[in-house]
């Protein structure tokens, strides 16, 4: 009877709630709708909010200026890339420490999350130098490689979690009727586990799409992914707000979009399985 | 219950994971380690040689040591008191009843997915800007002088925008945290009489502190590596008043290619966020075992 909030409440809530909200989201609506507007209208001293003449051709433009499409094909592969590698690392040693766990597992596991707690800035200068002199400074192959192994602990921790909740008894039960290693994989695991590496992808692919400090250090032109390419609007193009606009319109769109599928994953990822 | 047969397929599986991540871990900080004693710079190949803490002993004494760490202590700490009082308010916020409740959750967390260097550009250019920016008109529009935020001040509008990246992260985890709160308890103290106030400090509160922890332990691990918002907007300026320890350490190896004393830097960055680290471990170790 008590929790039978009143009408009056709730509209309160929501009026306020919302405000709240789109307050916060304001920024990425303000950007969202600057790039349909003119450069001059973006200006404008006197903004206005949605009474302008739409146009697309901020879009056009940077499209054709400057190889956004190049850009964006480098995020695609350096994030789904480096996502990917590392799931084939992570998976089979999630699977081992979840269902064969030894003494050690614990302490793999938390010397795994202390690799991740290295400052970057740390290990900058011999990352710079050694992929210089392998010759993958400005790759894709090289930021492949690097967010791989940026990005490996959480992977493993969030396999972990999920291969954890996978009931023991099934594959004792698999192993009574006679089934080897790998058709337990195969048939029993492999199907339970789906959902969670589904989720571990996502959520790496966001992480990887985002990561600015190996992205910005290590491109210059032809391999930089859109981290890099925003970055390079900081001045003067910077000041064409449509176009500034339209190009990150451009590059937070996918991710957000995935995001927004994402939110129970990331609590659970981002937390290493402390909040759930 | 587990054959020997499966251990040891285990162990060959959990063997690449440990031997990259060890080699990942090992070589480069080895590597800064050894730089850090090191007379060694990028433009003068050929005449390294070593010098023991003197890398050490430039980098504490460098005129932009002491600023930088004060800036990095304050722009980690104003981010996590504004991210931490804001997510426990949102969440409070968004656990009540309401219309629309998806919609609100996905705009608030909206600007976690907000690439650094785009949110960073943005706010700068569209929001901040002292001319053509956003507030710029707002405040002409209010008969106020319009704020040149960058150049008045340079951290706290950073700080500003890495607390607008990173509130959505502790609301959205102080609200899960929140779907486990004990409703009957919750009742039961409000039929006895309990205000809102006394059930928030006394059982809202309390049940979040795990979550606090987390949250604040998790963002200095990322604060402490802000890099891109400083790089993209005041470039650590004007003077060192927006240098933080990691864009010290940049500035020092790849802008002055002083590779030496870069190492002694981000040595001391390290030391900086294991103390950090030392912490998050023992909360997330103790869970493990629960």
């Amino acid at each position: 009877m008590a929790r039978e909030a009143s009408k009056g409440h709730k509209a309160a809530v929501t009026v306020l709630a919302w405000g709240v909200a789109l307050l916060i989201f304001f920024p990425i609506l303000w950007t969202f709708l600057t790039s349909f507007k003119t450069e001059g209208e973006a200006i404008n001293s006197h903004p206005s909010f949605l009474f302008f003449e739409w146009t697309l051709e901020n879009y056009e433009t940077v499209n054709q200026r400057s190889d956004y499409l190049a850009h964006f094909w480098n995020s695609v592969v350096i994030s789904v890339g480096s996502t990917v590698l590392g799931l084939i690392i992570a998976v089979p040693a999630a699977w081992s420490m979840a269902f064969v766990p030894g003494k050690r597992t614990k302490d793999i596991l938390m010397w795994m999350l202390s690799t991740k707690m290295l400052p970057a800035v740390g290990v900058l200068v011999p990352i710079y130098l050694l992929a210089r002199d392998a010759g993958l400074l400005d790759t894709k192959t090289g930021l492949v490689i690097v967010l791989t192994m940026v990005n490996l602990p959480i992977i493993v921790w969030m396999l972990y979690t999920y291969f954890k909740e996978i009931p023991g008894e099934i594959l004792e039960a698999a192993r009574m009727d006679g089934a080897t290693l790998s058709s337990e994989i195969l048939y029993v695991l492999t199907p339970m586990a789906v959902p969670g590496i589904a989720s571990t992808l996502l959520l790496n692919v966001i992480l990887a799409w985002n990561e600015s400090f190996w992205t910005l250090n290590l491109t210059a032109a032809s391999a930089a992914p859109l981290t890099a390419f925003i970055a390079s609007y900081s001045s003067p193009e910077g000041l064409f707000y449509a176009k500034l606009s339209a190009a990150s319109t451009m590059a937070i769109a996918p991710i957000m979009i995935l995001g927004w599928f994402s939110q129970k994953q990331l609590v659970r990822g981002l937390t290493f399985g402390a909040v759930k | 219950m587990a054959t020997q047969a499966s251990r040891i397929a285990g162990r060959l599986m959990l063997s690449p994971a440990v031997l990259l991540l060890f080699l990942w871990m090992i070589v480069p900080l080895g590597m800064t380690i050894y730089f850090s004693f090191l007379r060694f710079n990028l433009l003068m190949p050929g005449t390294e040689e070593f010098t023991g803490f003197e890398n050490y002993s430039y980098f504490f004494t460098d005129p932009a040591f002491w600023p930088a760490l004060v800036n990095t202590l304050t722009l980690v700490l104003g981010v996590l008191v504004i991210t931490v009082v804001g997510g426990i308010a949102l969440a409070v916020l968004l656990d009540q009843p309401m219309w629309g409740q998806g919609i609100v959750r996905i705009l608030v967390i909206a600007p976690f997915f907000v690439m650094p260097s785009v949110s960073a550009l943005v706010w700068k250019n569209m929001l901040m800007n002292p001319v053509n920016g956003l507030f710029a008109a707002l405040a002409r529009a209010l008969g106020l002088q319009p704020i040149d935020f960058f150049a008045s001040a340079p951290l706290a509008s950073i700080t500003a925008i890495v607390a607008w990246q990173w509130l959505p992260f502790a609301t959205l985890i102080l609200f899960t945290a929140m779907q486990s709160l004990d409703r009957e308890q919750m009742e039961a103290a409000e039929m006895d009489g309990a205000g809102p106030i006394w059930r928030f400090v006394h059982l809202t509160v309390p049940h979040l502190m795990r979550a606090m922890t987390v949250v604040v332990l998790i963002q200095t691990i990322f604060l402490l590596s802000v890099f891109a918002e400083i790089l993209v907007t005041t470039n650590g300026g004007p003077g060192t008043a927006s240098t933080t320890l990691t864009f010290l350490v940049y500035m020092q190896s790849m802008l002055q290619f002083d590779v030496g004393l870069g190492s002694a830097g981000g040595i001391v960055a390290v030391i900086l966020a294991n103390i950090v680290a030392i912490f998050l471990m023992r909360m997330i170790g103790k869970n493990l075992e629960a």
